[in-house]
């Protein structure tokens, strides 16, 4: 046998949390002692790879044997022993195991540009991303472009800041290289804050050289020595990888002084957020790197001009930055025919919630949602039917199913009153309350706004309070009203981005969804039944058989029953947490 | 204490000094940010210590108070919030009996927080038990978990 045998194993987040390594362990512990020839070991390698998306399917492993490819779903360590038995050496694959349609058509519509070397290759090594070609275009870019060239380039990829607000990527940087200063600034903004969004601590984790050789790019062409990169505290293994990364490129003379003797300096250093929501605003994150408290500071200037220590920075999105190699090898034209008219190229969701296949993903930008959620994620969980999506996370809006069909890009989402945000996708269906979801935002700004201007920080929480009042079955006629008002006052008079997008929740589930506020505030009823203080729990005597397991899980003793007699929920006692529905087995419980 | 703190001392007297990866390595050390750390840096570096204060204060992952010898994150990200996740706070909370407005328990046994979002959506809800992530949490696997901590 003389066979090329590959082994990727996923270790994500996800993967890890699934039991990652322990598989991979156990391939490297058993395969040797699997009575296999030692030549033949020698043309075996087995390693990590990144997320390729499909979390909830993890572990995923591939066997690829002389190119040919065979993916598990599912895997734990004790199957180990059979996938090298049979597929390995016996060259039979296990179909049982094998993933299904649902991950087929989770890949079907997707383009990977930005995770294209995701799941395929070990982050943790250097070599693998130089043999998947990585490398090139900083090579060709520092040894064959001018800075003008460079920018010249991304500019007509159309490529726009995928953090969210879509400024255009080339003319960002036209405008540091325009300032003559010797020091100079580049960050990449790892902060990925959105509650329902990972795209970038997947692309950080998962292909971490490809987000330095952007900056790399990026630094040579507006002509920065320094750079930066921001994580949140909360991606342990995305800041381990970059470290990881970036002490690799020092070794290979791809960071540090005269960078592959092509003439340009460039420092690269990690720096760790420690919890702060607003410090994905540019000013604020930069005050935070500074070592102080992230607070925003006014626009006076944009930070191409004076931006950290108050020198020109240059700030981008992680995915912006991981973008920029391919464009700099295969071209704009290459990289504009993904996209739209008005933008180019690709974008990575974090599709969750009630779909199916819940992951990450990443499409052309101008597909169409219902092909997003329908195609790719395979549609609602348990057959119910889809209410809402919310993308953008706190800063967004909730779409309602009939405008499914507008097509994926920063100005339609815009139009109909969401935005692009940093990706998050949360698919809501019919048992999620909208005005609880705009609560749920708004508890979430309110809670991160940095109190420095007074329309967020008053704002937000008299907004909280309105929204409370309502779920609680307290809301008054003119409430809705009084959400608008005080919704567009906040948008117009706060400092930050955080305080002007943060009523968008708020005024599209009024937009879309009036009549779910108005039957809380006029009926005092939950349509969806989440919220607590509307909705009551019984059980139903003709089903209940009285088997007794609502009254073993009840936290508060509020049942009361003979075994084998149908049981009875006492309302005072109650305390309205759910497990009961949850465990009843015969649907005898009540929600209403 | 001043043995550790002089040599968090050195490591930031040679990179430039940031109160935000001091503190960083303050409660890596100790677990929390004792008050007499940030007095003995204000004096060292010649800093107010009003300035350690606010830093602390406004960033999230600091912590002024010790900590429980198990640390529970429960993430209440969107997807974690839409598949139940305040649910298995409340439980938690009541559970291991800590009184509201508080996060840790008497015994200092367990501590329990929230996190904004892991960045693990494809599998929430989302708990982490001392540094491990875990997906897919039920009530029933999450006690089960903690019992065993």
């Amino acid at each position: 046998m003389n066979k090329e045998i590959e082994i990727k194993v996923c270790t994500g987040t996800g993967g890890i949390a699934a039991g990652g390594k322990e598989v991979l362990s156990t391939f490297k512990k058993t395969l040797p002692s699997a009575g296999i020839e030692a030549t033949f070991l020698e043309n075996c390698s087995i390693h990590k790879v990144g997320c390729r998306g499909f979390c909830s399917k993890d572990v995923l492993v591939d066997i690829v044997i002389d190119g040919e490819k065979t993916t598990y779903e599912n895997i734990k360590p004790d199957m180990v022993d059979r996938i090298i038995n049979e597929h390995i050496i016996g060259g039979n694959p296990i179909a049982e195991w094998t993933v299904g349609e649902a991950y087929n058509n989770f890949h079907k519509k997707q383009k990977k540009v930005v995770l294209s070397h995701c799941g395929e290759i070990d982050p943790e090594d250097i070599n693998a991303y130089i043999t998947a070609g990585g490398y090139e275009a900083a090579k060709k870019a520092l040894t064959s472009m001018r800075p003008e060239k460079i920018i010249e380039v991304v500019s007509a990829s159309k490529l726009r800041g995928r953090g969210g607000a879509g400024f255009p990527t080339g003319l960002k940087w036209e405008l540091s290289l325009k300032i003559k200063s010797e020091v100079k600034y580049i960050i990449c903004n790892g902060d990925e804050g959105d509650p329902g969004a990972f795209m970038d601590r997947s692309v950080m984790e998962g292909d971490p050289h490809s987000v330095i050789e952007g900056m790399i790019i990026c630094a040579k062409a507006t002509m920065s020595k320094y750079g930066f990169i921001y994580v949140r505290a909360e991606y342990p293994l995305a800041v381990k990888r970059l470290q990881m990364a970036i002490d690799q490129c020092y070794e290979a003379g791809l960071l540090g002084k005269n960078i592959l003797g092509a003439g340009s300096d460039f420092d690269l250093k990690i720096f760790q957020g420690a919890g702060a929501f607003v410090c994905g605003e540019a000013t604020a994150l930069m005050r935070s790197i500074e070592g102080k408290r992230g607070m925003p500071t006014p626009k006076l200037w944009r930070s191409a001009v004076k931006g950290l220590w108050g020198k020109p920075t240059v700030l981008n999105n992680v995915e912006t930055f991981a973008n920029v190699p391919q464009i700099i090898l295969k071209g704009a034209d290459w990289f504009r025919h993904f996209g739209t008219e008005r933008s180019g190229g690709t974008k990575v969701f974090a599709l969750t919630g009630k779909v199916k296949n819940a992951g990450l993903i990443e499409v052309p930008l101008g597909i169409s949602l219902r092909e997003i959620i329908y195609d790719i994620g395979g549609g609602i969980e348990g057959g119910r039917a889809l209410k809402a999506v919310q993308t953008g996370g706190p800063s967004g809006g909730c779409i309602p199913e009939e405008l499914l069909d507008i097509e994926v890009d920063y100005e339609s989402l815009a139009q109909v009153g969401s935005i692009m945000g940093s990706g998050g996708m949360v698919v809501l269906d019919e048992t999620n309350c909208m005005v609880n979801t705009a609560k749920f935002f708004l508890e979430f700004t309110q809670a991160e706004s940095c109190g420095k201007c007074i329309p967020c920080r008053i704002g937000t929480k008299r907004l909280l309070e309105i929204l409370d009042r309502i779920t609680s079955g307290k809301g008054k006629e003119g409430d809705i009203e009084l959400l608008e008002e005080l919704s567009r006052d906040v948008k117009a008079t706060s400092l930050c981005g955080l305080g002007m997008t943060a009523p968008n929740p708020i005024l599209s589930t009024i937009k879309y969804f009036k009549h779910e506020y108005e039957a809380h505030i006029r009926d005092k009823k939950c349509p969806a039944a989440v919220c607590k203080d509307l909705i009551t729990f019984s059980i139903l005597e003709e089903i209940c058989t009285g088997c007794g397991a609502c009254k073993r899980v009840c936290p508060a003793d509020a049942i009361r029953g003979i075994r084998k007699m149908a049981h009875r929920i006492d309302p005072d006692i109650c305390v309205k947490c759910g497990t009961c529905f949850d465990v009843c087995k015969f649907k005898a419980i009540m929600k209403i | 204490m001043e043995e550790i703190l002089e040599k968090i001392l050195k490591n930031h007297i040679k990179g430039e000094c940031n109160i935000i990866s001091l503190l960083q390595e303050v409660q890596e050390a100790f677990g929390y940010i004792p008050e007499k750390a940030a007095h003995w840096f204000s004096k060292k570096l010649d800093i107010p210590a009003s300035r350690f204060y606010g830093v602390a204060t406004f960033y999230t992952q600091f912590h002024l108070k010790p900590r429980g010898e198990n640390v529970v994150t429960v993430c209440r990200g969107t997807a974690c919030h839409v598949k139940g996740s305040e649910r298995l706070l409340n439980r938690l909370l009541i559970e291991l009996g800590i009184p509201h407005g508080e996060d840790t328990t008497d015994d200092l046994k367990f501590t329990v927080e929230k996190v904004n979002c892991v960045g693990a959506c494809g599998i929430a809800p989302v708990v982490i038990l001392n540094k491990k992530v875990h997906g897919k949490m039920t009530l029933d696997k999450l006690m089960k978990d903690i019992k065993k901590a």
